[in-house]
């Protein structure tokens, strides 16, 4: 019966995506329509193979046992393949900022800047970051509740249906679908998509905890289900939009002016506090303990960090509406919770570290300790960095400068980036049942690849930033402005080189881990194992 | 009154003490007399139940 209901809900699904190919009003519309007409057929067909044949005999088979890793493994790959692409568009577009030649005449729209970089920052925060959040929640979540992952194959429609979210953003970028608030960029229909497989991630995760069989629910759990949480409901208020037609990608906000701007940053910036910080930090709480191989220095303070965390972040989002229509007393607002959050930040960042107390020869021999340890160094340095660009003061000489970019990419290549590789160089030999990752040195090398990149990035965005936002206050004696737009951006020609150097050896590195994990999995000494080891 | 005037002032009046009572209920929550045995337990458990199966009969959850 219920085979029978999919059936008929798929032949739907490609009847009206077969419309909208047809009464498609712009190019990214249409795309999206074949491409979901094509998967509503394949799934059609494949839907019709599984159907039972009656009287045949067969008995369903048994409900699996054990921990549910298939789409764990599923998403480690994941992580991995669009980490890849998102170093590599973030490269280019950093390579075309330095060289605006690289906007080839002959791809315009499609390749040039403006479109490639949502393409970027998506397929970083959303993909790369969404998919190890995903993929490290579903395996920390069992493991810390001695459960399979609640609802069968949700865990699957929730890995699959994310994935068609991230082609369906990627390529509407390009094809010039967007609603232009920044990291909140797909238009409606996308929303529409993400929102039903965001909430069924709220279920499984949920649905774990509630059966689960300790009786605490570790401080992990708490950080993830805070992120599902908040991102759901982020997601959904700062994407209130009416469709201009059913058939075309173009929607209208329903906020309009300065109510809009601080729902864009209330969005914007708890995508930084709860999917970039509170996400990754139920990483840390598990993955750090594990790889040190002893308990969270204090489980006291994990609370406090939590609670603290979850209190004062919401609040943090006017600082990104200094100096406008805003009132006064809101950026200030902003600003002052900017500030206490450095506390939380610090007692997390902290905790992490000395969960090492007793361990520190681990960071000399132990390449993916010494990553959490560099990752969690980051952590608190763009902890630092935040709240004091917050200040209205030091704001009015960072903000609409490389500063803010430099700054936010220490926190992501730094902070987000090094934890998620060593949660993956953590995942694949256990996932894979192998003993360790193929070569320890490799490890090495991409932590040495990672951090000199960060490096330069961060230092050459710093020069560029602070000297680009003094050059445009510089006034003479008449007060007269000294410096055009344009001399700005000739003076900031070697940095940005720079900073694009620092992207190729970030690249690389993520390269050599894609090479490792390949050689992990595939290792011929090793029998390729399809039940995870713990299963067993 | 009007809608955002009366929101603004509920907002940073009783809304604003509410929250700050339920932080600090937290926290003094968190340091209560006996909490460190189950803190103990609770931060102990990244290092159970790698297999499942075994998980189920000296699990925690009694």
């Amino acid at each position: 019966m219920f085979d029978t209901l999919k059936l008929i809900v798929l032949a739907l699904i490609m009847f009206f995506a077969a419309l909208g190919t047809d009464w498609a009003r712009d190019p990214a519309y249409m795309v999206h329509a074949l491409l979901i007409m094509i998967i509503a057929g394949g799934l059609f067909l494949w839907q019709l193979r599984q159907m039972p044949v009656e009287a045949s005999g067969i008995v369903s088979a048994p409900a699996p046992l054990g921990y549910m890793d298939g789409p764990v493994r599923y998403g480690v790959i994941a992580t991995a393949f669009w980490g890849v692409v998102g170093f590599l568009a973030g490269t280019f577009i950093a390579f075309q900022l330095a060289f605006p030649v690289l906007n080839f005449e002959w791809a315009q729209p499609y390749t040039n800047f403006g479109r490639l970089r949502p393409l970027h920052t998506s397929a970083v925060i959303f993909a790369f970051g969404g998919n190890a959040l995903i993929a490290t929640s579903f395996y920390i979540v069992q493991r810390t509740s001695a459960a399979r992952l609640w609802g069968g194959n949700a865990a699957w429609f929730v890995f699959w249906g994310y994935q068609l979210f991230i082609v369906l953003a990627a390529t509407g970028y390009l094809l010039g679908a967007t609603q232009s608030k920044e990291y909140a960029e797909p238009e409606w229909y996308v929303d529409i998509w993400l929102t039903i497989v965001w909430l069924t991630y709220l279920a499984v995760f949920f649905g774990t905890i509630l059966k689960r069989r300790e009786r605490h629910i570790y401080v992990a759990n708490w950080f993830f289900l805070a992120f599902i949480i908040t991102v759901a409901m982020l997601h959904v208020v700062n994407n209130l939009a009416i469709p201009v037609s059913i058939w075309g990608s173009k929607s209208v906000q329903v906020f309009s002016g300065v109510q809009d701007a601080m729902t864009q940053w209330w969005y914007g910036h708890n995508a930084v506090g709860f999917f970039l910080t509170a996400g990754f930090l139920g990483m840390m709480y598990y993955f750090v303990p594990k790889q040190a191989g002893r308990p969270v220095y204090s489980y006291k303070l994990s609370i406090i960090h939590f609670w603290a965390l979850i209190f004062l972040y919401i609040w943090a989002g006017p600082h990104h509406l200094h100096y406008t229509a805003l009132p006064d007393w809101a950026a200030t607002l902003g600003m002052v919770f900017s500030i206490i959050l450095w506390m939380p930040s610090w007692g997390g960042m902290i905790n992490g570290l000395m969960t090492l107390e007793g361990a520190w020869d681990k960071i000399r021999t132990d390449p993916i300790i010494r990553m959490f340890v560099a990752s969690l160094a980051f952590y608190g340095m763009s902890t630092f960095e935040g709240p004091m660009m917050s200040i209205r003061a030091v704001n009015s000489l960072s903000h609409y400068t490389d500063w803010t970019v430099g700054h936010v990419h220490s926190g992501a290549l730094g902070w987000n980036g090094l934890i998620t590789f060593g949660a993956l160089y953590f995942l694949t030999p256990r996932l894979w049942g192998r003993a360790q990752m193929h070569s320890l040195s490799a490890i090495n090398l991409h932590f040495w690849l990672a951090t000199v990149g960060i490096v330069l990035y961060a230092a050459s965005m710093w020069v560029s930033g602070i000297m680009e936002g003094l050059m445009w206050r510089e006034v003479d004696a008449n007060g007269f402005l000294v410096n055009s737009f344009a001399d700005t951006v000739e003076a900031k020609y070697l940095m940005y080189v720079v900073r694009g150097l620092g992207g190729v050896l970030y690249l690389a590195g993520g390269v050599v881990m894609v090479w490792n994990m390949w050689m992990t999995i595939r290792s011929p000494e090793a029998r390729p194992i399809t039940v995870a080891l713990p299963a067993e | 009154m009007e809608t955002y005037s009366f929101l603004r002032e509920l907002a940073d009046s009783w809304a604003l003490l509410v929250l700050t009572l339920i932080f600090l209920g937290v926290i003094g929550w968190a340091y209560r007399p006996g909490s460190r045995a189950l803190h103990d337990d609770a931060a102990d458990v990244p290092f159970r139940n790698e297999d499942p199966n075994q998980a189920r009969n000296d699990g925690a959850r009694q």
